[in-house]
């Protein structure tokens, strides 16, 4: 399955081995996309790297933004102020449901459904506007500064949010018409690609591939970050590991995402956007690991600090590389026509595997 | 001089309409199924919150012109090593199956290219089923591995799909007792209701083996199997595909048309007898008046100049043929035109519900695997068929010789029937609870190690 | 007349099928002419007012016995056999063999048409449209008067089938 194909998001190239119908092993030849982004990174100042980090994971730019202000804030030791916490969760989460958005698209696509595709970037046009009207931008946003928002909320943004929370209770709910009772929807996808929990600590899987095999480990909840800890959501988890699982796992996230946005948006604090952060960023020699939960899996970042305005090393942990290793064990013994719906559950960004 | 000519006179005197039809479906019907595939365009796009083709032409209406002509004018390829003479059969036997098809099919009570034919039903259920060797012979033209591979499942799906499909026709066939198009129609009449009614079961089987027969979605693995592995149709570009598409597309059409005639009361009005029910015979009439006078409310609002003659030229268009409709009614020497056109406008009109009841299941449901497809025809399909014939076989049995109500014989059969359907899909459920246990599937200690070297 | 246009027509395709079917080098190419023999077979059918035999050929014969035979030449490996050709060797007496069953069936058919009761038996011919329907004939003979052997044929068939069905499993 060459690297120019319709159901590999991305630049992908799988190798597979086959006895008949059968996987036997599968190979992913990676690096198609690969543009020396860690690299870069060590020629660039703190702020000059951060729209950088929204082109890897470019579907979910605003976590990626999200996780790089918090470990650099972690870095010089400042803290974000809390009305900066609170836009930073909400607008988090509204992307979350957007990357999932895109996910349930393309994977229904893969699997047949021609239709959900559409509705899917139907919601997920309203949030792009959202985004494009607090900073200008829909894809690769660059939302977040370092210490906090160098935008301040516009006038509309919390009737905005709102709306789009009322109405989306409605559209999830056409999406479960169209595939979760479908029985050829769960005749695809039940059994198919099963990943044991065991396995996934194994792998390092991390984020709804992880938590669709039983593990209920989210770091919004186990380490929270930003204002996660003020508002009450649940994890979803599920039970047996298999495609159908992750799909379940999905939709209710989307759901709890939903919740969360409601809830931050009828209390946002009043006060200043950004923290006491310098124009001139010299972090004090040293390394910090922060992490978060991006809508794709842990996404983490070290960043190793020599006290120059430039970081010494920026090394990204970037969920769909990792998940993607779990692709060879998930394969195994499965049809051809299954591998597609496989490679489509583990919702990989090539941005963000390659780097 | 003479002697010759007057055998062709007289040939031409008692063929000549059977010969204008002919000409007439070979013309016309390409155009038609051009016309669905924009349809489905549309229809797709309505369902999907988008407008469909819209640039060529008003609203999209001349795409399939554009298409056509895109079509013929491109390169026509051929794959190096691949078999000329059946490169070039492929298609042809494919389009030309499902147009002969086409003249086994009564559109009204009178218009029947091959008219009297003793078999009608099933020289249509024949001759389109002669469309299979278009599909495998495309698959071996191409002389590549996968496309043969590609042909032969999916005429492996056509063949498990016809039996359950044949089956199901002979339920219905049962309680029309002949196989003649118009004597089935006039059945019907004469039972008073159309066969749906009585024989539910054998309609869905009939549908679902439809869908499978025309490689519709869900069960279009064929089709787009081609990501993975390579479908019978990849090496034929230009007109040849256009031969293999127009071809699904009349199949569409003949396969609407058996189960239209057959289960769906053919050019029957809803209540054919029913006294009080004969203001139905103004609906077409009325609703096509309808349609014309929504046209003329819509060319109003259109943006463009030339949109707005289109419009009007449609409303037209559908007020003619309300005019043509309307006035047999009301003018007593015309009187015997009714049925004819009536019937035509019913026929048409149910035709075109079951095209749109296969692309609205295209839109919305997600693809079969193949494994999964085959398992749904053998172990589902086609022993609740048998069961449904056996059933009604029954039910005929106990309504003629022993005088059983026939209302109460068929609510019997389908009874019997959704009880065995109940029972198959439960025996599926275990069997795919008992799959899903074994499951974890052959895992050998896995030394192999994909990614070294 | 037409008959007559009509017969002479599907014959000659017919006869010109066969005879490009069995000179063919290619497996496939000779399937296809087969095909087009059957086809003109049925249609000779149809011009006798034999409908049921015309669409039972069809569907029997080329829709599914050709099918299979089609599965076959496809799955069997065909690099060999496509370059092969395939019934060179004993040409000429072949052609002998059947230049002389001919000449004997066709003196003996000659010899005994004066025989009261041999020779070709040439039923009335009915006009067309007196003919009874002709399924349904079909259906009253094998139902009624020729049941046993109509059940006993299907027993056959079904033996058949769970035959290949064995024997394909236990190969997997």
């Amino acid at each position: 399955m060459g690297p120019q194909h319709p159901s590999t998001h991305g630049v992908l190239r799988v190798k597979l081995k086959l006895d008949g119908e059968r996987v036997r092993g599968t190979e992913c030849v990676i690096g198609y996309l690969h543009r020396g982004v860690e690299k870069i990174a060590e020629n660039r100042t703190y702020q000059q790297f951060a729209p950088y980090v929204d082109r890897m994971d470019y579907v979910a730019a605003v976590s990626n933004g999200l996780g790089y202000c918090e470990a650099v804030e972690k870095l010089l030791n400042v803290e974000a102020p809390p009305r900066a916490k609170v836009i930073r969760t909400i607008m988090t989460e509204l992307q979350r449901i957007a990357s999932h958005l895109v996910w349930l698209g393309t994977h229904a696509l893969d699997i047949g459904a021609l239709t959900p595709l559409f509705y899917c970037f139907r919601e997920r046009e309203e949030i792009l506007k959202i985004f494009e009207k607090y900073c200008g931008a829909r894809l690769t946003t660059h939302a977040f500064r370092i210490g906090g928002l160098q935008y301040e909320a516009y006038d509309s943004f919390e009737k905005d949010v709102e709306r789009f929370c009322k109405d989306f209770e409605r559209h999830i709910q056409e999406y479960v018409d169209l595939l979760t009772g479908n029985s050829i929807w769960i005749g695809r996808t039940r059994n198919v690609g099963v990943l044991s929990a065991e396995d996934c600590i194994a792998l390092g899987a991390s984020g709804p591939v992880l938590r669709a095999s039983g593990v209920k480990w989210d770091l919004r909840k186990a380490q929270p970050y930003a204002a996660y800890d003020q508002y009450k959501f649940e994890i979803p988890v599920g039970v047996n590991g298999d495609t159908y699982d992750r799909y379940m796992v999905r939709m209710e996230e989307m759901r709890q995402s939903r919740l969360i946005c409601l809830q931050a948006i009828e209390n946002i604090p009043a006060g200043a956007i950004l923290g006491k952060v310098g124009k001139v960023l010299k972090p004090p020699a040293g390394e910090i690991y922060h992490s978060i939960e991006a809508p794709k899996g842990i996404l983490g970042y070290y960043i190793v600090s020599d006290g120059t305005t430039q970081p010494y090393r920026v090394r990204i942990r970037p969920p769909s590389f990792i998940n993607l290793q779990a692709l060879d064990k998930m394969a195994r013994g499965h049809l051809v026509a299954d591998v597609v719906a496989i490679i489509g559950t583990l919702d990989i960004v090539l941005g963000e595997v390659d780097r | 001089m003479n002697p010759t000519i007057h055998p062709v006179l007289a040939f031409l005197q008692t063929w000549w309409v059977e010969l204008v039809c002919g000409v007439v479906i070979v013309a016309v019907v390409p155009l038609v199924a051009g016309y669905l595939v924009l349809l489905e365009r549309k229809l797709m796009a309505d369902m999907q919150a988008r407008l469909g083709p819209m640039r060529v032409g008003p609203h999209g209406l001349l795409q399939p012109i554009a298409d056509a002509l895109k079509l013929l004018i491109k390169e026509d390829i051929i794959p190096d090593h691949a078999d000329k003479m059946i490169f070039w059969l492929a298609p042809v036997a494919s389009m030309t199956a499902a147009l002969t098809a086409m003249g086994g099919i009564a559109f009204g009570p009178s218009f029947l290219v091959a008219r009297d034919i003793n078999v009608g039903l099933l020289f249509v259920v024949g001759v389109s089923s002669m469309g299979l060797l278009g599909i495998m012979l495309g698959g071996w033209a191409s002389n590549s591995h996968y496309s043969i591979m590609g042909s032969l499942r999916s005429t492996a799906q056509l063949v498990s799909y016809e039996t359950a499909g044949g089956l199901a026709l002979i339920s219905g066939l049962l309680l029309a007792g002949t196989l003649k198009i118009r004597a089935i129609v006039a059945a019907q009449e004469q039972y008073g209701v159309w066969f749906v009614f009585l024989v539910p079961v054998a309609f869905f089987i009939y549908l679902v083996a439809s869908i499978a027969e025309t490689n519709r979605a869900p069960f279009d693995l064929p089709e787009a199997e081609s990501e993975l592995v390579a479908g019978y149709m990849t090496e034929y570009s230009g007109f040849r595909w256009a031969c293999y598409f127009l071809g699904e597309y009349s199949n569409m059409i003949v396969v609407g048309a058996v189960a239209t005639t057959l289960f769906l009361g053919g050019w029957l009005r809803p209540f054919p007898h029913v006294r009080w029910m004969n203001w139905l015979d103004a609906v077409p009439a009325v609703f096509t008046a309808a349609v014309g006078a929504y046209c003329v409310y819509r060319a109003g609002k259109q943006p463009v100049r030339v949109q707005v003659w289109f419009m009007w030229g449609v409303a037209l268009m559908c007020f003619a043929v309300a005019l043509i409709l309307g006035v047999p009614l009301l003018a007593a020497p015309l009187k015997f035109m009714v049925p004819g056109l009536n019937g035509a406008f019913w026929f048409l009109l149910k035709i075109s519900g079951y095209i749109y009841l296969f692309m609205w299941l295209r839109f919305t449901l997600p693809r079969y695997r193949f494994d999964q497809l085959m398992h749904l025809g053998w172990y589902i399909l086609i022993p609740l068929a048998i069961v449904n014939v056996l059933a009604v076989g029954m039910a005929m049995i106990l309504e003629m010789q022993y005088g059983w109500n026939r209302w109460l014989a068929m609510l019997l059969t389908t009874m019997i029937t959704l009880a065995a359907a109940l029972y198959l899909l439960y025996l599926n459920d275990k069997r795919a609870a008992a799959a899903s246990l074994a499951a974890p599937p052959p895992e050998e200690p896995s030394t192999e190690d994909s990614y070294a070297g | 007349m037409l008959d007559k246009i009509i017969f002479f027509f599907f014959a000659g395709v017919a006869i010109l099928s066969a005879a490009m079917m069995v000179t063919r080098r290619n497996a496939m190419h000779s399937a296809v002419f087969l095909i087009t023999t059957l086809l003109a077979t049925a249609g000779i059918f149809l011009q006798l007012r034999a409908e049921f035999i015309f669409i039972a050929q069809v569907i029997v014969y080329v829709a599914g016995i050709m099918v299979l035979f089609i599965f076959v030449i496809m799955l069997v490996s065909l690099d060999v056999a496509v370059h092969e050709m395939q019934f060179s060797r004993q040409k000429w007496v072949a052609l002998f063999v059947t230049l002389a069953l001919a000449l004997e069936v066709g003196v003996m058919l000659w010899s005994s048409r004066q025989v009261p009761g041999q020779g070709f038996l040439l039923p009335n011919a009915v006009p067309a449209g007196k003919l009874p329907p002709n399924t349904e004939a079909l259906a009253h003979g094998l139902f009624d008067a020729y049941l046993l052997p109509f059940e006993i044929a299907s027993v056959l068939l079904l033996v058949a089938m769970v035959g290949a069905v064995v024997m394909a499993k236990k190969r997997t």
